[in-house]
């Protein structure tokens, strides 16, 4: 692909039923009802000047650079704010249009700086090809206007300048800030010549509430903004549309290349996930790809006490497989197992545990989702048929209330919440449940109708009371219920919710809610029109997480809102491809496709295509890996890029685990926490070196292309390719395409998905099979996958880990926006400026009681471990709870989370961990240099 | 493996599965559950904590014990 620039037809599209047909310059065009005559013209291929219109922002019509004339009408109207009407006859063109735009041309130039030479914009400046399009020859006022070149450049982000001698005001960042982030941190400051962008109050953008999204650099037509990188690098040679590899949105993205290095990333307008909108991290934080702590050369090791040795390729695969076969000849042939990651492709997550089924011959393959969303594949098959979401992300457009549970989506899923934020300023409601108000609940621009604060642990009670109040209070879609689940198990649920002891009064106790405010959340969920849950790991990381995605599940078919745009239950996934790397068949017990592997005729497919018998018996998840490990049956572990030593709980007893095994071979970029327990260490592929598809959290398949060679010269699939052959286990694919073959050969969900039906589409939700060849965006519409929806008894049951004297308070965990899980690769990029260690947050009395004051270094102790954190007092949390992220491995936020677990699939409970907090009182000897510090 | 984390991982499953009305469906279930996801080894620990501990000391919830005592052949581990 070499395409730079994608077409703008200057206003955004229009969708209606109606048509309207008209003539511009003699072309006869039809367009829906609605539709600008500037993008009317461009549809017909008649490109008509403009520089304050681009299609991803609503018209504005402020620079008069788009006039046309209309046969029969005064005037010469802006064609980005007229819309087309049937039997309009427009001309784009004529001596009276070309003098008007030359003069504005000239107003503008009159207060630009003529430095293109040497503009970072030269080459892709929308303001100087409008000067060539409109024969701009002289300006009439003088080239030495206002022209601000004396204005201090900030430069206080880190990813781009905003340069005030550029700007012409076309208040295009400022509407991309407001309509396609949400975050309405821009505004111009000043009138005429003096008016500037401005962030906040005239801030530094580091300052302000600006959140780097990059929606007002990417709309920027000089260079007023921009990235830094293309000021460093230049313009871009050619270009490559890939796949975003941080969360699971899963945004597409068009990396700008010259040679084999990014200049810049750019949100992908035809994108289906993102619809041209990214984040700070996939807009920016891609250099860790290139970062100097990259090992780019194979690596091995007899003792992990060892110096590492540098190898060739063909050692160190031979090593590791001597070494596996070694401990499944001495200590058998469960001895030894992989883990995948979610952050590879969905062809190097098969390819893994095809490797553990055939190669090793056991079923010992888990994947980091175990940690994650593990009960959300769990709590959906048993109740809806399929371990998956039932939308796509463009289905919250049509939405009326949509509640959001444990997730916060600004901070993890920062490009879906844009289009949440959107639609709630078009009216939909919101209810918030958390333990903490996240930045939804209350902000200059969205509220929440309400927020049910409950305490940690208690999702199960507030999602049973829920339901109390919709079937005591006849809220029931009965007519749905009837007609599309299976009545026996609903009426044993209704009879269980409708018991006193799952009233919001009876709860309110345990929950901390009180019972007004959960009952009108419940009356608004049941009967405001289309209702969507949308949730994320403050659900599944829990000891009833599973538990707790069936209440969900038997609440959306309760009130009949499954099956149709704008309604569903939407898992908020935290990674790039735990979709996919489930979907793939990386859990010990099931296949590709969610077929258990005692079933006899899909594991007889496999066995065929894979010309091995396979174990009919499940293997072992990761928590139980690491048991087994301590106990000493387990001895041998291939992990490809997860680093279970910072992001698995209980670090005490994963390095424990880890230090017990014989042979770790880690697949990586760095050297990570685990990589310090390795034996063999082989350097993987970031994702711009990956060719392959990522499957995001609305079911959607899109490509990952390769943007520059794989740095270590072996792709992963090649690396778990060349050990499964040294296994002696032959595999030969030539292209990650061949494994897709396979793949959709064995797995009825991905029957129709190919390389060429994927690049044909865009990207394919699915099921993608001959019932829907272009895929399911919204799936259980005339009845479940299961046949019908079942509802299931969702007795709430306290955690054990409670607190006590000792631990009064609860310690619950979550993401910021600028940092990615265990920080690895944010971390060694510039997103440390907005987030370079890990708080504790915690409440103002909470605080006050044990003598904490903002910034002071406090110890987090729990029956699992302890750790040491910067303390931030905010009235955030409620008291009783405290609050952190885990992006660092100094603090180590899971030291002190325990491995307690999800009841269904052993998901650890991240969510709930009893600590105490105390104040650390540095004394004056540590002003000396000395390590002293007593704990008050 | 620990046979105090596969008694408490046991409970928890026969916590969920006791709320529900049909208490022979709910052993049926969590003898099934326990079936489908642990490995064999893992079973195979918990069958002989219960072949060797004094009833007292076994740990288990009775719906629990009782549901992996009547689905023992399916909890055995392949010969």
């Amino acid at each position: 692909m070499n395409q730079i620039s994608d077409i703008d037809y200057g206003t955004p599209a229009r969708t209606s039923a109606e048509m309207v047909s008209l003539e511009i310059d003699g072309v006869t065009v039809s367009v829906p009802a609605g539709t600008s005559l500037m993008r009317a013209a461009m549809e017909a291929g008649i490109a008509i000047p403009k520089l304050c219109a681009t299609e991803s922002l609503e018209p504005f019509g402020s620079c008069r650079l788009c006039l046309v004339e209309i046969e029969g009408r005064r005037g010469t109207p802006a064609s980005c704010t007229t819309p087309a009407e049937a039997g309009m006859k427009v001309r784009t063109q004529s001596p009276r249009l070309a003098a008007l735009r030359r003069g504005v041309m000239e107003l503008y130039i009159s207060d630009h700086p003529l430095d293109c030479l040497t503009c970072s914009a030269n080459g892709n400046c929308e303001l100087q090809t409008m000067a060539g399009v409109v024969g701009l020859r002289e300006v009439r006022y003088g080239m030495d206007g206002a022209n601000h070149l004396s204005d201090r450049k900030d430069r206080s982000n880190p990813y781009f300048t905003y340069d005030p001698a550029k700007c012409i005001v076309c208040y295009r960042c400022v509407r991309a800030c407001e309509e396609t982030q949400g975050t309405f941190a821009l505004t111009i400051d000043g009138r005429g010549f003096a008016s500037r962008v401005s962030p906040g109050q005239m801030q530094p953008f580091i300052g302000s509430e600006c959140v780097s999204c990059g929606a007002c650099v990417q709309a920027c037509p000089t260079a007023t903004l921009m990235e830094n990188s293309v000021i460093e690098m230049g313009q871009a040679e050619h270009s490559v549309v890939t796949t975003c590899a941080y969360c699971g949105v899963g945004c597409s993205f068009r990396a700008d290349v010259k040679g084999n290095e990014v200049v810049r990333m750019v949100p992908h307008k035809d994108g289906k996930a993102n619809e041209g909108h990214s984040c700070v991290k996939g807009r920016f934080a891609w250099g860790y790809a290139t970062h100097a702590d990259r090992i780019l050369k194979p690596m091995i090791r007899k003792r992990i006490t060892d110096p590492w040795r540098e190898v060739g390729w063909d050692e160190a695969l031979a090593y590791a497989a001597g070494e596996f076969r070694r401990l499944q000849d001495k200590y058998g042939r469960n001895s030894i197992g992989g883990i995948v990651s979610s952050r590879c492709t969905n062809e190097e997550t098969y390819l893994v545990q095809k490797m553990v089924r055939a190669a090793f011959g056991n079923n010992n393959v888990d994947t980091c989702a175990r940690v994650c969303h593990s009960p959300t594949g769990y709590g959906l098959k048993q109740t809806l048929g399929e371990s998956a979401g039932t939308q796509a992300f463009k289905s919250i457009e049509k939405s009326d209330v949509i509640v959001v549970i444990g997730a916060n989506p600004t901070d993890g899923h920062p490009v879906f919440a844009s289009r949440l934020k959107r639609r709630l300023r078009q009216g939909a409601k919101l209810i918030v449940i958390d333990p903490r108000r996240i930045d939804l609940v209350s902000g200059p621009h969205v509220r929440a109708e309400h927020h049910l604060k409950l305490r940690p642990g208690t999702n199960v009670a507030i999602l049973s009371a829920l339901a109390h109040v919709i079937v005591t209070e006849g809220l029931v879609a009965e007519q749905f219920v009837q007609a599309r689940c299976d009545t026996t198990s609903f009426e044993q649920w209704r009879e269980f919710v409708a018991r006193p002891e799952n009233s919001p009064e009876a709860t309110a106790e345990v929950t901390g809610v009180p019972a007004e405010e959960l009952r009108a959340a419940a009356r608004l969920y049941a009967k405001g029109g289309n209702s969507a849950i949308y949730y994320g790991l403050g659900v599944t990381e829990h000891s009833q997480g599973s538990t707790a995605v069936i209440a969900i599940a038997n609440l959306a078919m309760a009130t009949a809102n499954v099956g149709r745009e704008g309604v569903g239950v939407n898992p908020l996934r935290g990674q790039n491809n735990v979709q996919g790397s489930c979907d793939m068949g990386s859990f010990p017990h099931e296949l590709p496709g969610y077929r258990h592997i005692s079933d006899d005729a899909t594991r007889g497919d496999f066995e065929r295509r894979w010309g091995v018998s396979l174990q009919r018996e499940p293997g072992l998840r990761i928590p139980n890996m690491f048991d087994a490990a301590i106990d000493g049956s387990f001895k041998g572990l291939y992990c490809q890029g997860e680093d279970i030593a910072q992001s698995d709980p209980n670090t005490k007893h994963v390095i424990a685990a880890l230090e017990a095994m014989e042979c770790i071979v880690v697949q990586d970029l760095f050297l990570t926490e685990t990589a310090k327990y390795a034996h063999v260490f082989l350097p993987g592929s970031s994702f711009l070196e990956k060719e392959g598809t990522f499957t995001n959290a609305e079911r959607r398949i899109s490509r990952v292309r390769k943007v520059m060679p794989p740095k270590a010269g072996m792709s992963d699939w090649q690396v778990t390719m060349a050990l499964s052959n040294a296994l002696g286990y032959p595999m030969n694919y030539h292209h990650p395409a061949e494994i897709m073959v396979e793949i959709a050969a064995l797995t009825p969900t991905f029957a129709g998905v190919t390389y060429e039906r994927i690049d044909e589409l865009g990207s394919i939700q699915w099921p993608c099979n001959a019932v829907a060849p272009d895929g399911t965006p919204t799936m259980h519409v005339d009845e479940f996958v299961r046949g019908k929806g079942r509802f299931m008894i969702t007795q709430y049951v306290p955690t054990d880990e409670k607190v006590t004297r000792r631990f009064p308070l609860l310690l619950t965990t979550g993401r910021i926006l600028s940092q990615y899980n265990v920080g690895t690769q944010t971390r060694r990029t510039g997103n440390l400026r907005f987030h370079p260690e890990d708080l504790l947050e915690i409440h103002p009395h909470d605080a006050e009681e044990r003598g904490i004051i903002d910034g002071d270094r406090t110890t987090l102790e729990s029956r699992a471990g302890s750790t040491v954190l910067r303390a931030r007092v905010t009235d955030r949390m409620q008291p009783g709870v405290v609050y952190t992220t885990f992006h660092f491995p100094e603090s180590g936020a899971n030291v002190v989370t325990t491995d307690n677990s999800d009841w269904a699939t052993n998901c650890p409970e991240y969510k709930v961990t009893a600590v105490q907090v105390a104040r650390i009182v540095e004394h004056a000897a540590r002003d000396a240099g000395l390590e002293v510090a007593d704990v008050v | 493996m620990h046979i105090e984390k596969l008694i408490k991982m046991a409970n928890q499953i026969g916590a969920f599965f006791e709320a529900m009305p049909d208490r022979t469906q709910a052993m049926k279930d969590i003898a099934s559950h326990i079936q489908r996801t642990w490995d064999p080894a893992m079973r195979a620990t918990l069958l002989a904590h219960l072949d060797t501990q004094a009833e007292a000391d076994i740990g288990l919830k009775p719906i629990v014990d009782e549901a992996v005592r009547s689905h023992r052949k399916a909890l055995e581990a392949p010969t």
